[in-house]
């Protein structure tokens, strides 16, 4: 009973995330995780190879800020993420769409995979087995003294 | 047949090759093409940096909207360009003050000139986002009815305006 108050508690109590040194605050702590996850899931379109929780220019904060701002207006994740795409376009999240011009981008490894497996098969089909002539009494013998010789030394 | 299989990683080589140059001689790398390209221009209610007086809309022909701030290198070295445009073309522009100090912005317009119809202060950049405005200066062709038509990212000057210039013609 008492695990279960303090679960209760735990999770009703004010939190805070902490990202680049500004605190945001919640009232419980799914929204603290629901928003460190939207800022690690978005991406800050000036500075390319991080997200929005990475990241210390302004335009990254501001975009941050805005999140905080659509979580206490009570938006889902996915309004949230809508939006920014909305703004900054595609860029914004990690995760491409399915689009005609982004099907290279989707379809394209398995392509290139393909065509490898194809061109192993091709060549293996190609590859000519030459029989191998046994080997005289000579060369046997020669064979055996070589291994006599390995084994002593 | 199996000797033509030969050239292959030759063949890959050179494809690979010719997407490595074009991906070199990209003009701007960092460039991100706009999502409000044919959208409306967002609705604001901000004051302007001239009188201070609250403003709402656009002037309801071609225009060039261009997000600038004084922190910004770059605007500096675009405003000369921006006069120059403004002067002999009469193309009309109007200014996005973004993030910035009302009296610096007010000393830079007096200093470098005003090419400007009237500038929009945007100091919480709130305007700024709804435009997906990353880094100034930025500059949007707007048209009459208010719709954006296109955007280019870093400075005005002579080069790229040769190309933004059939752009802004094409605008009603």
């Amino acid at each position: 009973m008492r695990a279960l108050l303090l679960l209760v508690l735990m999770f009703s109590w004010p939190s805070f995330a902490v990202v680049e040194g500004h605190k945001y605050q919640f009232e419980n702590l799914e929204d603290t995780q629901r928003f460190t996850q939207l800022a690690e899931s978005l991406r800050c379109p000036k500075c390319q190879n991080q997200s929005l929780a990475d990241s210390d220019s302004p335009v990254a904060s501001d975009m941050r800020q805005k999140v905080y701002e659509l979580m206490q207006e009570g938006q889902s994740s996915q309004e949230i993420t809508q939006y920014m795409v909305d703004r900054y376009g595609d860029f914004v999240t990690y995760e491409p769409p399915f689009r005609p011009e982004t099907i290279l981008l989707w379809f394209g490894p398995v392509l290139i995979f393909s065509f490898g497996v194809l061109l192993i098969i091709s060549l293996r089909k190609n590859q000519k087995t030459t029989a191998v002539d046994p080997l005289s009494e000579e060369e046997l013998a020669r064979l055996q003294a070589l291994k006599d010789k390995a084994d002593s030394l | 047949m199996n000797r033509l299989l030969l050239f292959l990683p030759l063949g890959i080589f050179i494809g690979m090759g010719v997407l490595f140059w074009i991906g070199l001689h990209q003009e701007d790398k960092s460039a991100l093409p706009s999502a409000l390209i044919d959208k409306p221009f967002p609705t604001f209610i901000l004051n302007t940096v001239e009188s201070g007086e609250s403003t709402n809309h656009l002037p309801e022909e071609p225009i060039l909207v261009n997000i600038w701030a004084t922190w910004c290198p770059t605007c500096k070295a675009e405003h000369a360009f921006l006069n120059q445009l403004q002067r002999e073309q009469g193309i009309k522009i109007v200014g996005i003050n973004y993030k910035d100090d009302l009296v610096k912005a007010k000393q830079w317009l007096s200093a470098y000139g005003n090419p400007y119809m009237f500038n929009i202060s945007d100091p919480d950049g709130q305007l700024g986002l709804e435009l997906g405005v990353y880094g100034a200066p930025e500059t949007f062709l707007v048209d009459s009815k208010g719709i954006i038509r296109a955007k280019h990212v870093g400075d005005l000057n002579t080069k790229v305006w040769k190309t933004l210039k059939t752009k802004f013609e094409a605008m009603e």
